[in-house]
């Protein structure tokens, strides 16, 4: 079986592993609790900051994001970015000019109530400055955001652009990482990944110099959450 | 392998004594890391409780690595990538070299990896005639120079802004001579636009992991900059290289690691960029790499396994150790003499290159404490160092001089009862020898170099003090 593979020296270093573990194969009882453990991931200790009530977590993601240096609006209706947007772009100085990831429920906002904006779907181009997507979730624990890769979310769009617009539904914000794994089994299967998940805190930064702090180092260099307050309580976790 | 210069630890320590500006430069580990940490640690109450639980997934893992491996394998083969195992540096070279080749690459763009530096892989495509650019900003400046990363997760810090101002005004030399480069936001500019185009005209990106997921067959790196990623989403393969020990079984596991990683490393909640990826694109995605290669490399890992430097492969390559070392901040990590410096460099490299090689490392300590002290996966670093000090010992490898501080050591190493007995009076004396010299020349247990420094200690205690306050404590025992 294994000589079809390029696996190179696996046979060698299995039986090298298994000499140092003492063992041949697990005994079947500890497999068969092996298989479990793997099967059926349990969370660990969440920390007490992640399980607070949903607005609470809404206040935080907010705080976190603002301490990491990323820009945060909170808007009521998602028919209001379009606008807020254009007033971000605009405020920054930045050429209203943005990559939009092609995600039905971006699609459809009231772009055409901006004029002025140039708007483009697709994954990132070399040439442009701003890309404006939507999120898998956001996680208050660290203000972190997660992007989960596909058609409606192509990930250069991540990285690429010198400025992230993100679109961030409040039922999308849950307290822990591990409410977030949860949702993604929900979407993509048991043991089941997108090609990319990315989770982002902050806008880029590197301490390379001299240990001094600075941002856009070669990913975006603004970060900015529309955060849609739509009322909607999340999903309960399964 | 890269080839090591650790047999000379002793001239490079006295060396890097000598050198004003890596010193300015050294200054900036203590100030940019061990505050911030604490701060980090401060502000998490559960942080300690992690830490243990971070332990125990490694070293369940460590249990049953067979089989966590294999499962990982199987899923990255299902989600339609490549394992390749590879028992040696040079296998692993060999088969990167030959995805390379079958891809017709020209340039490779790498994210930092320090496994491609232990097995020397920049020098191996060189060679073959491939155009490598590092791009993490630190692996890049040090590429600049024909350097070797000097600390784990901050490659460049032996540097000051000056240093790699003249660097750039050296080797961007199309750009305006006169352009400003005074402030580092200019540096970090211009190194931007200087690597933007190399993405984009990279066939092959290169990346480390910090993870492997067995659920699910993913890889996961963490990264500040965004330029693992730009490494990884750009061109039509990505290459992963990981040593065995980075498996861990689920999600959830890599979570409750990860919440130790960054507080403990850089002192962030976590990290800007923290990056999981699953075999190539999907038909229905618009980018991503349309190969997806894992090498896992063993290198010695196998060995250790099971044997009494196990811990060590708990290691998640945090710095930390480093960061709080007053020889690291005395002497930086070039002394150490090959990839890993610092305590885990001290445990890891004679496990890696051997003890004939890196027998000297162990005795670059000065058994404070604070390594263990700080480890998010709670590695008993002083203990192992003491285990190669002993084994060194008895293969009569030290010079002279060194042997007899070992044999000291050995002697009371083996009568722990003993030693705790004659201790206070040991330390009462040795403090006062301390004192009377204002240097620890005469410790038993230091190797030469300590006649070149007194070592800085940290929270403004005299090292005396530290050092008897451990003992008393009974840590590292
Ligand atoms: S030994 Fe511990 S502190 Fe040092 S790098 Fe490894 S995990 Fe971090």
């Amino acid at each position: 079986m294994s000589e079809a593979r390029p696996n190179g020296s696996k046979g060698q270093i299995m039986a090298a592993l298994r000499r140092s573990l003492k063992r041949e194969q697990p005994a079947p009882e500890e497999r068969r609790l092996l298989e479990e453990r793997l099967a059926q991931p349990r969370a660990g200790l969440i920390p007490a900051r992640g399980q607070r009530d949903h607005a609470a977590q809404l206040d935080l993601l907010e705080e976190m994001l603002t301490e990491l240096s990323a820009t945060v609006a909170r808007l009521d209706d998602a028919a209001e970015v379009p606008q807020a947007v254009a007033d971000y772009l605009k405020s920054e100085n930045l050429p209203p000019r943005l990559r939009l990831a092609p995600r039905e429920d971006l699609r459809v906002l009231p772009w055409d109530s901006q004029p002025l904006l140039e708007v483009t779907e697709g994954s990132a181009q070399e040439t442009d400055p701003t890309a404006v997507t939507g999120a898998f979730a956001g996680i208050a624990e660290t203000g972190t955001l997660v992007m989960a890769s596909g058609a409606e979310a192509p990930i250069t769009l991540n990285f690429l652009p010198e400025n992230h617009i993100v679109v961030l539904r409040a039922s999308d914000v849950v307290g822990a990482y591990e409410e977030a794994w949860t949702r993604l089994r929900a979407r993509f299967g048991n043991g089941t990944m997108p090609r990319a998940v990315n989770m982002i805190t902050g806008p880029s930064r590197t301490g390379d110099i001299e240990q001094t702090i600075l941002l856009g180092a070669h990913g975006p260099r603004r970060l900015h959450v529309l955060l849609i307050e739509d009322a909607e309580q999340p999903a309960a976790a399964d | 392998m890269l080839q090591s210069s650790s047999p000379a630890f002793k001239e490079n320590a006295r060396a890097a004594l000598a050198d004003q500006t890596l010193q300015k430069a050294l200054g900036n580990v203590k100030a940019g890391f061990i505050g911030k940490r604490a701060k980090a640690r401060a502000r998490l109450p559960e942080f300690e409780d992690l830490r243990d639980a971070a332990r125990d997934i490694k070293n369940h893992t460590l249990a049953n690595l067979d089989f966590y491996l294999e499962r990982y394998e199987e899923k990255v083969l299902a989600s339609g990538g490549q394992v390749h195992w590879a028992a040696t540096a040079e296998e692993a070279r060999n088969a990167i070299l030959t995805i390379c080749r079958d891809a017709g690459a020209k340039v490779v763009t790498k994210g930092k990896s320090m496994i491609s530096e232990e097995i020397g892989l920049n020098a191996h495509l060189e060679e073959a005639g491939l155009d490598v650019v590092e791009t993490d900003l630190g692996e890049y400046i040090i590429q600049l120079r024909h350097e070797t990363p000097s600390h784990i997760i901050a490659p460049a810090v032996h540097l000051t802004k000056d240093q790699v101002e003249a660097d750039f005004r050296h080797h961007h030399d199309e750009l305006p001579a006169d352009r400003s480069l005074v402030e580092p936001e200019q540096l970090v500019a211009e190194a931007r636009q200087m690597l933007r185009h190399r993405y984009l005209e990279a066939d092959v990106g290169i990346t480390g992991a910090n993870f492997l997921v067995a659920e699910t067959g993913t890889s996961i790196i963490v990264t500040n900059e965004g330029n693992g990623d730009l490494t990884q989403c750009l061109p039509k393969v990505h290459i992963v290289i990981a040593s065995l020990e980075k498996v861990v079984p689920n999600l959830e596991d890599a979570t409750t690691i990860l919440r130790v990683l960054a507080r403990s490393a850089t002192g962030q909640e976590l990290s800007a960029y923290t990056t999981f990826s699953t075999g190539p694109r999907r038909p229905e995605d618009l980018d991503g790499p349309e190969q997806y290669h894992v090498i896992l490399l063993d290198n010695g890992r196998s060995q250790m396994l099971g044997g009494e430097f196990q811990d060590m492969l708990r290691c998640i390559r945090c710095g930390a150790c480093m960061n709080h070392c007053p020889v690291y901040h005395a002497v930086g990590g070039h002394a150490y003499g090959w990839v890993y410096p610092g305590p885990m460099g001290a445990v890891l490299t004679p496990s890696l290159i051997g003890v004939d090689e890196a027998g000297h490392l162990p005795n670059a300590s000065t058994f404070c404490g604070r390594c263990e002290s700080v480890c998010p996966m709670r590695i008993p670093l002083p203990r192992m160092m003491r285990h190669w000090r002993e084994r060194e010992f008895e293969r009569h490898l030290s010079p002279k001089a060194v042997r007899f501080g070992l044999a000291f050591w050995a002697f009371f190493a083996r009568r722990p009862a003993l030693y705790h007995r004659l201790l206070g009076l040991k330390m009462r004396v040795l403090g006062a020898l301390g004192r009377a010299q204002g240097r620890f020349n005469a410790l038993p247990f230091a190797g030469g170099w300590t006649k070149h420094r007194d070592f800085p200690a940290p929270q403004g205690k005299t090292f005396q003090q530290l050092w008897a306050e451990r003992q008393k404590g009974g840590a590292g025992s």
